[in-house]
């Protein structure tokens, strides 16, 4: 084991895969001899050549297409949208092509689009979002967010050798704060299996991402203050998601808060309460309730920012009225 | 050309019989534009069309009973059923689909041709699409793409003059369409789609150029479709009834028959046999078609992860509900 942060784990999962697996190559802007916006693909064509490591024209269109086409014909494209937020001038092909592909003509698509995203920096309305939920509406597409160093490489791997599109948002604000033992070894994070980041019997708190952090520091402030006891169960996979783990956390806590930094309408936390509501509601000794990002676009001014992204006291209030209700 | 054009009339009348149903546009008209591209096609070449692609797909070679089939819905169909008649494909022939979103396929065609690079293979790739297409960002993004890449590939542009009911005219700056490869300072060059020989030699021309030269192009075949824009448009609001008749009288197969039977290579005799076999192929397609079964429901699932692993991970997700009320159509069974 070595300690290494988010940022490294990212980078060295796709190193070691490319190393492993000529098939696999990068694409993206600036991801070559500029070595990626966030460094990410720093060094990678000088070990691995102008033709893996592809420093692709602004055309997000023109990148998903042509990795669904490169994939089809057998190899492994991973690519990388400079920001997450660029995400949408590929919506087309991400959702009405790739998705589709395999359901309506069995031909797999095995490739991976890096996804950048998240706030806390004063990105603003477009460098700054976390578009999770918009593609976990679409079947077909599966849905990855790491929230600790050995998840970002061992589900990156994982995300590279599916045969199917994987959407992989790397939060911008773990990339360099977040630092963790990674195994050294070859490994993979499986989808669909949830982590338990902390145990507790009071209180299920369910998000993923960067959103870990906070949930954690607010269980940390409410158990030295209080003694609640929280679990954080920490999704790893938006698509598919751990249901199994969430009902079982509720089962032990018999109160669910729903946390995430992307905005509360239309989120994917509301599928999760509606599943709780709909096979917990015997579990329950409270209303769920979400802590989520207002719906309004990332704001740049950082007061304004601070109000949008969930803030540890946020959470530590949900926590208080759930507790006490 | 002859097999699509009957191909093409019978699909019309089994719509009409409502043994089709969906969206279905008919190629009558664009036969040669079609055939003479894919006819110089290698082993190694691969082929993306438009959704106006049962011509295409007939002229890979695929049966015309599964592709009727795909047509009827039924599982016999080259997608299984679950494509329908703009999302034909026939991936053992290299034709990796028919695409129901314009200029879709042009960014996944160049990311083909990518993957020819990549693995040092002689093949190139051929991109059919229409008129309307030229005027999508995805255009532009591939054809750079291509341009910059040198990618082994052509872009073909099937120009009907129709983009559904907006003239080329009406949509478009430049009207001559093969001068847009000049922006990419590719070789951009128009044919008479409607002369079959025009449209082969052309083609057998560029794909060298493709597959040796590793340079991509743009190729404008020029012709018309003689139906509406799909079954459901009589195509008459937006074009005049000269105009189709003046077009009806450079019939793309009447023209070959007479180069042909002018060149001695067929006779009158010939041609007559031609067509009996082809009425004879295509109702035994229909008779296949009607025959054969549909999808199963319990199946419905099955094909939207590409891998048996996916059940295992979608497992934890999947739920028959509270009441079990969703046992029926229950997805990811383990």
């Amino acid at each position: 084991m070595a300690i290494k942060t988010y940022l490294q784990a990212i980078s060295d999962g796709l190193r070691e895969e490319m190393r492993r697996d000529d098939r696999v190559f990068v694409i993206g802007e600036d991801v070559g001899v500029y070595g990626g916006a966030f460094k990410v693909t720093q060094g990678f064509q000088a070990e691995f050549g102008p033709w893996r490591v592809l420093d692709a024209p602004l055309a997000e269109t023109a990148i998903v297409g042509a990795c669904t086409g490169a994939s089809m014909m057998g190899l492994r494209p991973v690519a990388e949208m400079q920001f997450a937020d660029f995400i949408s001038c590929a919506w087309d092909h991400l959702t009405t092509v790739a998705a589709k592909q395999h359901y309506r003509t069995g031909t797999a698509l095995p490739f991976v689009v890096r996804c950048p995203s998240g706030g806390g920096f004063s990105g603003g309305p477009f460098h700054s979002q976390n578009p999770e939920s918009s593609f976990a509406h679409i079947p077909g597409l599966k849905i990855v967010c790491p929230a600790t160093p050995e998840d970002a490489k061992g589900l990156l791997v994982e995300a590279i050798r599916d045969p199917n599109p994987v959407l992989y948002f790397e939060h911008k604000h773990l990339y360099r704060r977040i630092k963790g033992e990674v195994p050294e070894t070859d490994y993979t994070t499986p989808f669909g299996q949830a982590r338990v980041h902390r145990a507790g019997s009071d209180v299920t708190i369910v998000t993923w991402g960067a959103m870990v952090y906070t949930a954690e520091e607010a269980a940390t402030t409410v158990a030295e203050r209080d003694g609640t006891s929280v679990e954080i169960i920490d999704l790893r996979t938006i698509i598919p998601w751990d249901r199994e783990a969430v009902l079982a956390s509720v089962a032990r806590t018999s109160r669910l808060i729903v946390l995430h930094e992307d905005t509360r309408t239309g989120g994917f936390g509301a599928e999760i309460a509606a599943t709780v509501a709909e096979e917990g509601f015997g579990l329950l000794d409270a209303p769920v309730v979400r802590v989520a990002a207002p719906d309004t676009p990332v704001p740049f001014s950082p007061p304004l920012e601070k109000a949008f992204i969930p803030q540890v006291a946020d959470v530590v209030r949900a926590i208080e009225r759930m507790a006490a209700y | 050309m002859v097999l699509i054009r009957r191909f093409e009339e019978r699909t019309e009348e089994q719509y009409t019989r409502a043994r089709i149903g969906g969206y279905c546009h008919l190629a009558i008209g664009e036969e040669a534009a079609t055939v003479g591209a894919v006819d110089p096609l290698g082993d190694h070449d691969y082929l993306f069309a438009s959704y106006r692609d049962h011509g295409t797909a007939l002229a890979v070679g695929s049966d015309p009973g599964a592709v009727m089939a795909e047509l009827f819905g039924k599982a016999a169909g080259v997608a299984g059923g679950y494509g329908g008649s703009m999302h034909l494909l026939d991936v053992e022939r290299r034709f990796l689909g028919g695409w129901g979103i314009v200029g879709g396929q042009l960014p996944i065609a160049a990311g083909a041709a990518l993957a020819l690079d990549y693995t040092g293979s002689d093949g190139a790739v051929l991109c059919q699409f229409g008129d309307g297409a030229t005027n999508t960002g995805a255009f532009h993004e591939a054809l750079n793409l291509a341009a910059v890449w040198n990618l082994p590939i052509i872009f073909q542009i099937t120009n009907n003059l129709y983009g559904m009911g907006t003239s080329v005219a009406m949509a478009s700056g430049e009207t001559e369409l093969w001068k847009r490869a000049a922006a990419y300072e590719m070789h951009g060059e128009r044919v008479d789609g409607n002369d079959v020989l025009a449209v082969h030699e052309a083609t057998t021309r560029l794909l060298t150029m493709a597959r040796r030269d590793r340079r991509p192009s743009l190729l404008e075949t020029c012709t018309y479709r003689w139906r509406g824009h799909s079954v459901a448009d009589a195509g008459k609001v937006y074009r005049s009834a000269d105009e189709i008749a003046e077009w009806r009288t450079r019939d793309p197969i009447a023209r070959f028959e007479h180069q042909a039977i002018e060149a001695g290579t067929l006779d009158v005799g010939d041609v007559s046999e031609l067509r009996r076999e082809v009425d004879a192929t295509v109702t035994e397609a229909i008779k296949f078609a009607a025959a054969a079964a549909t999808p199963t429901v319990a199946n419905l699932y099955d094909n939207v992860y590409g891998d048996p692993g996916t059940a295992a991970q979608f497992a934890r997700m999947d739920t028959a509900g509270p009441f079990g009320e969703r046992r029926e159509t229950r997805g990811w069974r383990t």
